[in-house]
């Protein structure tokens, strides 16, 4: 028998949707799992290469998030499992697949690879691999929003940042050194914790003294909320509640969301601890299939619109593969551009 | 012309950079109410405010990064190390991401830093504040590396080091900062990849930097009354070299002293005789010869302290040797 905990009960008012949110939600969430099933495909047939980390079944957390933000105006950082983000970002599919193919197309313009996707047009700060790294950076980046609006007047300085990492990352001492200066400071920023119970083979409980990761906001005196990660409109309610504390200048708010990796931890992993029963119990709870079954309930969609979606979706990601494929490889005689930034 | 001490040209130059572009501000431990523990940002907060010089929680690594993510997104921010080897703390903030992120984003961002602080060897203060982590950080692509050494090119080049695009890692010498000099009255910057000719002369190319272009200038003192000729050159510049200056010494004496306070294994002299030897072995009449801090931590005592970075006497003696050696 699997214990898990006790899953943190929303209030469905604040989760109302309109039949055009929950679509775009949807759409958002599929493109995140199509894409991902698509870079496995690839690795396995050896068109893709390195450390490559996929994101099913936390699509909820990515979606509901950056949805309830204003993409490609609030800033987004990402961890080495930073493909989806991204894609809710507003990255186009064909230049983060164009990057995973090492091409001169890609977001990064085949430098960074799998875990250093970054795009300024979209706001994403990074792509970031080693634990932890990112936290400081997105502080900075909340920091400067701060900064503009109160020293230099510039009153549309509004933005929000947002900072995804793994359960591993919150025994990292960056981790509570930025909830510290964020709350200090009261930066807008949203910490968002994506437990996923595994850090590769360490499980969550023989890693952290606390494993209610949203207590440990309240020690820096900031709001910390656990949140159902499999279920996208109980991560959008929590985001939009933290979103508008952090535009009003309210300051940080840590949101733990409880969800689960469904493939190892990367490609290369043998993902051989994680019990057969665990797995099931969590694949029983699809983020995806969970809103879909919402829309069909509540008479926000019918079969034909989902299907129509994953056409389109599926489409784009085809698209983006051929994209890759056909891109040209970055040029050797820029071997040495982008070190500096006259280059 | 005013007669103004080290740290106060460094303040200087902090002022008018921040006076002439608002998205320039300081970050780090006690550089607002308490001023720099070299009074470098002495009283600024009272006129740019808090925000602007931003007294940080103790915490290196993060407080490095989000200067980082402030410089991602359009803030000039300049970093103090209240002691430059504190900023181990921050290795993987200064490496991966200051130095790094603009090439792994494929030019997405530019990173417009300066990290600055007092490095070196000081007096029996023990080996963790005694480092020299320019040697360290010599191989971080994406990194520009700057050691001044007198209050004029100490303002000139740190304002520069403010303007620029880049991270530049900008090192100052903790027992340098008492310095006077008279700087001009006028604005003035000084370009970061040029190096400065201290003392021409036709007998041998002595390369230094930092705090020891002092013990080269006092060895020289003596050199000269004994009828010696040495060419000085502070490198100031220590990444990239300004290998048009140095070359053009070279190819005029053909022979080579590096006088450096890192220490000898993976220093910053290692780096130049391995790129003299690249491109100027031909010039060379003998072996670059190497001057460098004992290979150990840096001793509390004094007598130890002593032995261990180069005195100038050794410097006079490894001149005669060079310049009187047959070719």
């Amino acid at each position: 028998m699997v214990q898990e905990r006790a899953l943190p009960k929303i209030q469905s008012a604040s989760a109302q949707i309109t039949k055009e949110e929950g679509l775009v939600l949807y759409e958002d969430m599929i493109l995140g799992r199509f894409f991902e099933d698509k870079c496995a495909e690839m690795y396995y047939r050896g068109k893709m290469f390195g450390f490559v980390h996929l994101y099913n079944g936390q699509e909820a957390v990515s979606t509901g998030v950056i949805q309830a933000m204003r993409p490609g105006e609030d800033y987004v950082c990402s961890t080495y499992r930073d493909h989806v983000h991204a894609l809710s970002a507003g990255v186009p599919a064909r230049e983060v697949m164009a990057e995973l193919f090492g091409k001169a197309t890609g977001c990064s313009k085949g430098r960074g690879g799998s875990m250093h996707l970054f795009s300024a047009e979209h706001k994403l700060l990074g792509g970031f691999a080693f634990i932890g790294e990112g936290i400081p950076v997105a502080t900075g980046a909340a920091f400067q929003s701060k900064y503009r609006r109160e020293v230099m007047g510039d009153e549309n300085a509004d933005q929000v940042t947002a900072a995804f990492f793994g359960d591993g990352t919150t025994n990292n001492g960056q981790f509570f050194e930025c909830l510290n200066m964020a709350a200090l400071w009261k930066l807008p920023i949203l910490f968002v914790v994506e437990n996923n119970k595994w850090a590769i083979g360490m499980a969550h409980d023989r890693a952290t003294s606390q494993p209610e990761i949203y207590k440990k906001a309240s020690v820096f005196g900031m709001p910390g909320y656990e949140v159902d990660g499999m279920d996208v409109l109980a991560v959008r309610a929590i985001a939009q509640e933290a979103v508008v504390r952090a535009r009003a200048g309210e300051g940080p708010t840590l949101i733990e969301c409880l969800t689960y990796r469904f493939r190892g931890h990367s490609l290369a992993d043998p993902d051989e601890l994680r019990s057969k029963d665990e797995k099931e119990a969590w694949f029983a709870r699809d983020p995806i299939k969970k809103l879909a079954a919402y829309l069909l309930e509540q008479n926000l969609a019918d079969q034909s619109e989902l299907k129509a979606i994953e056409k389109k979706i599926q489409t784009i990601v085809d698209e983006a593969v051929e994209f890759g494929v056909n891109s040209p490889e970055p040029d050797a005689s820029e071997l040495y551009r982008y070190i500096f930034a006259e280059d | 012309m005013a007669e103004t001490l080290f740290f106060n040209a460094l303040r200087e130059a902090i002022d008018e950079e921040m006076a002439r572009d608002s998205t320039v501000l300081v970050m780090g431990e006690d550089v607002g109410h308490y001023g720099g523990s070299y009074k470098v940002t002495k009283d600024l907060y009272k006129k740019y405010g808090d925000l602007r010089l931003l007294d940080t929680p103790i915490a290196e690594n993060s407080f490095t990064g989000m200067a980082v993510g402030a410089a991602m997104t359009g803030l000039r921010p300049i970093i103090e190390g209240m002691n430059m080897g504190f900023l181990l703390l921050a290795f993987n903030q200064i490496a991966n991401n200051a130095g790094m992120l603009r090439y792994t984003s494929g030019g997405n961002f530019k990173i417009p830093m300066v990290i600055r602080g007092p490095g070196g060897v000081g007096r029996q203060l023990g080996a963790e504040h005694s480092q020299r982590l320019e040697a360290y950080f010599q191989a971080v692509p994406g990194l520009k590396i700057v050691a001044c050494s007198t209050p004029y090119n100490a303002k000139g080049l740190l304002k520069a080091a403010i303007r620029d695009d880049n991270p530049v890692l900008f090192f100052e010498h903790v027992l340098l900062y008492n310095l006077k000099e008279n700087l001009p009255d006028g604005e003035y910057v000084l370009p970061l990849d040029k190096a400065e000719i201290v003392r021409k002369g036709e007998d041998v190319t002595i390369l230094t930097y930092s705090r020891m272009r002092y013990h080269v200038m006092q060895a020289v003192k003596s050199l000269e009354k004994e009828g010696y000729d040495p060419e000085v050159i502070d490198l100031l510049s220590l990444k990239p070299l300004d290998f048009e200056t140095i070359g053009a010494s070279i190819r005029k004496t053909h022979r080579v002293i590096i006088v450096e306070e890192c220490m000898r294994t993976g220093g910053i002299g290692a780096e130049i005789v391995a790129s003299i030897n690249d491109r100027l072995f031909d010039e060379l009449d003998a072996p670059v010869l190497r001057m460098s801090s004992q290979d150990i931590p840096t001793p509390y005592n004094g007598a130890l302290e002593n032995l261990t970075i180069v005195q100038p006497q050794q410097i006079i003696e490894a001149v005669k040797k060079m310049a009187t050696a047959k070719v």
